[in-house]
């Protein structure tokens, strides 16, 4: 038994008042709370009977076009076309079991669409729609409209699905779309109602992913008058949404798909910038795949086959994919040598075919050695023991410096996916990464873009480009959104010392142009459009062996960069063939067919080739324009 | 009567306490939670199952637990009070960390037979806290600014823990309920008049600086302010809930369209027709007099918690039993005015009649404290 408190009196005359107040209270927002009621339901009865009846009416969402894809002349790269599928509400069905096996009879839906289809219906709330059937012909669609009557919560619909007509060109650039998913949760931020449309699709790989908020676009509503089952029977009123935002690309799909066919056969990447603007006009990764496939959902052993090939599809390789760069590195370290002043154009450095540094003997390609080498010959002929004694001179932090200052080891912004940053490597680097100590060995390494530095073959090509023209020329993919153009990529001026550029310039004249240069059997004939170009040979193990007498994956990674024309430089391109050999005989050829391509804007004429590859290209250039990617022609993929 | 003059009489003990039950309270609550009994059986489209049937079973578990927790005298609960809250705010802490969330706000501890929302118990050791807390503290004291700043510090701590699951429709209710109970106290007037004006200084700040450079909230935050004052702009999300519930509920006018004859809720154009909207269901099919019926038996349940408290002379218990009065009747004033378009749809249930576990046994708890005031009151 406890007693009330020594002024239990006073407190509970406060409790009391207070207590019928809160009360008197509470009694009035009660007394409020009856009245509403009233007013809905005798003064408003008829008017929201009214609505009740009209509530057959509901409110469907449209999901809204996607934005559309072009090339820089207007070619469309990814596009929408009317697909048909079948959805259905399991709560309408009743019996969903009973319902499905129905309509496998009218329609042809193979075993593990089947097993999707009831996987989806047990998995989701009772009142949204599944997909059940999702691309199925005109005559699928025409049975099951006829037959509704006899499947309950069924129901025929039109949507857009995303086409890439282009096929294999543009997959690793563009990319491709497919259903939304939890792990696009983080990614996406896209709006709840949209998400609500069965199997919404949005953007999974390259532009398609990073342009998603713009091209989705915003859903529209419609309001539809529904039966009891749910089956629409007639539109209302219609509200549009707003179609997604259409991009331009920069790149030209006549030379995109000659550059596919081009790369046919090798695992390969190439890279065409326009060195005026830093547009991409081309960039490709070889092999492709066909990104339609992964709109339809890729099945398990197509996606195997693709995961498990050797000469790897997925990836980008012109934009992700990092290599040595070889001697094509050999531009940064002599202009890094003649910015620091470390070297004369005209001084000769002695190549014996090798060099002696640190106890440890560094070889030239060429064993029997070059003897007195000077800037223009040691690009032209790519002397090895020249770059050495540079490194020697000028020391890895200058030529990392400028290895940046070329695009090297930097990333560049552009909206595709995994953007690779190369490496340009540092004493700094070298010691948080690997915990060692920077050795001279390194650098010289360094210095013929072997050891720890690479690069992309996008960023060739910037390099490329930037040794072209002086300026920090920018690559730059999406030419304008919604009719905006983008920024250019002209750049600055890098102020770097003009006479050194010219010298390196003409040395890589040389490399194509003299008859003493690595890469003079790929020369262009014609003077208008001679190029300027450096072979490189990475290696891929340290063994020197014959290329020919080991594993496709042992041999050497080829590799081009040129810019051209030579007097007024227009494009900038770089090739890379993994494991094809020899810079000069694997990647050169192609380099110098994509240039020319690029230039003419068609085939080239034969006369611009050397006159013994005449009679080779003829049959190649032929043989190409048969493979070149045609647009398939708007067809149903079951139909 | 002075406290020297005070007779003291037995209280009843042993069996002899179930007579002392406010059986009337009781029946009231059995009533209720019939016509919730009702309404799932319709929803379900004439089943016991999915949901009435559990209901049922739930509500035999929640009166078992009233009947003991009455029978315990309550001056044990008022010592309890200091566990229960730090024990609620343990819990809240321990599901901010190690808690499953559904639905991206709501937190719970699985206990296998039920989940158990550490923000539900809350709100009743709240107030068995405060209670205990002004029983203590001498009257004078009450409005004395540091007396005053211990409970708004007891009432912020919960009540910024729910806020940050996110829940804030349960963050105010606590608030409004902590609030009330110093009110009840005795706090002074003035005290609330200051907060009270505050609020309305920050919502019109709110208001004022939309789309100026100052502005305090997010573009989404005032996006879904614009669909509660006005559900149209946006048919498909919230705002189709609240339009489709108040036609349901419009819709069925003086009688109703009669037991299971509700067109609206079992076409599924309303949502939730099992939880949150059961009450929409109900002024379909029962119209204006089921609906008044259900506000009448509501009402006479505060008036019993009232009385009860008001006849009592024990501190503790007259606070703890308006208290759980007025948890109780924020519960269904704010179902009840969101049902009915007059507030923005926050997940909150109709006491007793929404399906549902947590909401209904501590609701049954909490009576279960008002009948232990009422069986051990000083005589």
């Amino acid at each position: 038994m406890r007693r009330p408190g020594r002024d239990s009196a006073q407190s509970q005359r406060l409790i009391t008042r207070r207590g019928l107040i809160v009360g008197g209270a509470q009694a009035l927002f009660m007394g409020g709370l009856a009245l509403r009621m009233r007013y809905m339901q005798v003064e408003q009865a008829d008017e929201f009977r009214l609505l009740a009846d009209e509530n057959r009416i509901s409110i469907r969402l449209l999901p809204p076009t996607r934005g559309r894809i072009f090339d820089r002349n207007g070619v469309t790269v990814a596009e929408n076309v009317p697909s048909y599928r079948i959805t259905m509400v399991p709560e309408e069905a009743g019996d969903v079991d009973n319902v499905i096996a129905r309509l496998a009879q009218l329609v042809e839906l193979t075993p593990e669409e089947l097993e999707r289809a009831k996987r989806d219906l047990s998995e989701a709330r009772g009142d949204t729609a599944v997909t059940v059937a999702d691309r199925v012909s005109w005559d699928d669609i025409s049975r099951v409209a006829v037959n509704t009557p006899a499947l309950p919560g069924v129901a025929p619909e039109v949507g857009l699905s995303r086409r890439y007509p282009r096929i294999g060109d543009y997959a690793h650039i563009v990319g491709y779309v497919g259903p939304y998913s939890e792990r696009d949760r983080t990614r996406i931020d896209a709006p709840e109602q949209l998400l609500r449309i069965p199997r919404f699709q949005v953007g999974k790989f390259g532009i398609e992913a990073a342009y998603e908020n713009a091209l989705r676009g915003k859903a529209g509503t419609k309001r539809v008058e529904v039966n009891v089952r749910g089956h629409v029977m007639r539109e209302l009123e219609r509200q549009e949404g707003q179609p997604g935002t259409d991009v331009q690309l920069t790149i030209d799909s006549d030379l995109q798909s000659y550059i596919s066919a081009r790369l046919a056969g090798e695992s390969a990447a190439a890279t065409v910038m326009d060195c005026d603007t830093g547009d991409l006009l081309a960039c490709v990764s070889s092999p492709t795949f066909d990104p339609n496939l992964f709109v339809r959902g890729i099945s398990v052993p197509n996606y195997r086959e693709l995961l498990e090939n050797k000469y790897r599809p997925l990836p980008n390789k012109a934009v992700q994919g990092v290599y040595p760069p070889g001697s094509t590195f050999k531009m940064v370290t002599v202009l890094a040598a003649l910015e620091a002043g470390t070297i004369d154009p005209e001084e000769t450095i002695y190549c014996p075919g090798h060099l002696e540094v640190a106890g440890r003997r560094f070889h030239c390609w060429k064993r029997a050695g070059h003897g007195n080498v000077d800037m223009h010959r040691s690009l032209r002929e790519s002397c090895d023991v020249y770059y050495y004694e540079l490194a020697l001179r000028t020391g890895i932090e200058n030529i990392s410096a400028m290895a940046e200052r070329l695009g090297l080891g930097i990333k560049h912004d552009l909206p595709l996916t995994s953007v690779a940053a190369g490496l340009a490597p540092t004493k700094d680097w070298k010691r948080r990464v690997r915990d060692a100590e920077w050795v001279i060995g390194d650098s010289v390494n360094a210095a013929i873009g072997q050891g720890d530095v690479l690069a992309s073959p996008l960023q060739l090509a910037v390099m490329a480009a930037r040794l072209a023209t002086g300026r920090s020329v920018a690559p730059r993919v999406i030419r304008s959104i919604d009719g905006v153009e983008s920024p250019t990529g002209h750049g600055d001026d890098m102020g770097l010392n003009e006479n050194n550029l010219r010298h390196i310039r003409q040395a890589m004249y040389a490399v194509s142009n003299s008859r003493r240069g690595t890469a003079y059997s790929s020369r262009i004939i014609e003077d208008a459009f001679r190029m300027a170009g450096k072979t490189g040979t990475s290696q891929v193990r340290s063994a020197v062996v014959d290329n020919n007498s080991v594993p496709w994956e042992q041999r050497d990674h080829a590799l081009f960069v040129n810019f051209a024309p030579f007097d007024a430089p227009k494009i900038a391109v770089s090739v890379v063939v993994e494991h094809g050999g020899g810079g000069s005989r694997a990647a050169a050829p192609i380099a110098r067919d994509i240039t020319l391509q690029a230039l003419y804007g068609e085939d080239p004429p034969l006369s611009a080739y050397p006159s013994k590859d005449r009679r080779r290209i003829q049959s190649q250039q032929e043989e190409l324009r048969r493979a070149r990617t045609r647009p398939n022609d708007g067809r149903s993929d079951r139909a | 009567m002075s406290y020297l003059e005070y007779t003291v009489k037995t209280t009843p003990t042993g069996l002899r306490k179930v007579l002392y039950l406010n059986w009337p309270l009781a029946i009231l609550l059995a009533a209720i939670a019939s016509v919730g009994f009702l309404m799932l059986y319709s929803v379900a489209g004439g089943s016991f199952s999915p949901w009435a049937e559990p209901q049922i079973k739930r509500f035999a578990l929640g009166f078992a637990i009233m009947f003991t927790v009455a029978m315990v005298p309550i001056w044990f609960w008022r010592n309890m009070a200091g566990v229960a809250y730090g024990l609620s705010v343990l819990l809240l802490l321990a599901v901010e960390f190690f808690g499953t969330s559904a639905g991206g706000a709501q937190r719970w501890i699985d206990l296998g037979f039920m989940r158990l929302q550490p923000s539900e118990l809350m709100k009743i050791s709240l107030v068995m806290f405060l209670a205990a807390y002004y029983d203590w503290l001498p009257v004078k004291k009450t409005s004395h600014p540091l007396w005053v700043l211990v409970p708004v510090v007891i009432i912020l701590v919960p009540a910024g823990l729910v806020f940050a699951q996110p829940d804030l429709g349960t963050a105010l209710l606590l608030m409004l309920a902590g609030a009330t109970m110093m009110f009840f106290a005795g706090v002074h007037w003035a005290y609330f008049a200051a907060v009270f004006s505050m609020a309305a200084g920050l919502i019109f700040a709110v208001f004022q600086s939309r789309g100026t450079d100052w502005q305090i909230l997010r573009n989404y935050h005032y996006d879904r302010l614009d669909t509660f004052l006005d559900p149209a702009s946006d048919p498909l999300d919230k705002g189709y809930h609240i339009t489709q519930s108040k036609i349901a509920l419009g819709s069925g006018g003086w009688t109703g369209k009669g037991f299971m004859q509700g067109t609206q809720s079992r076409l599924n154009f309303l949502p939730e027709k099992h939880t949150d909207f059961i009450f929409t269901t109900l002024a379909e099919e029962f119209g204006f007099v089921g609906g008044f019926s259900l506000l009448l038996l509501y009402t006479l349940i505060l008036v019993f918690c009232v009385s009860i408290a008001l006849s009592n002379r024990d501190r503790f218990s007259s606070l703890m039993t308006l208290g759980i009065a007025t948890t109780f009747f924020l519960f269904f004033a704010v179902n009840m005015s969101m049902v009915m378009g007059m507030a923005p749809v926050v997940g909150v249930p109709l006491p007793l009649v929404s399906y549902g576990g947590s909401a209904m046994l501590i609701l049954m708890l909490g009576f279960g404290f008002v009948q232990s005031a009422h069986i051990h009151k000083p005589r």
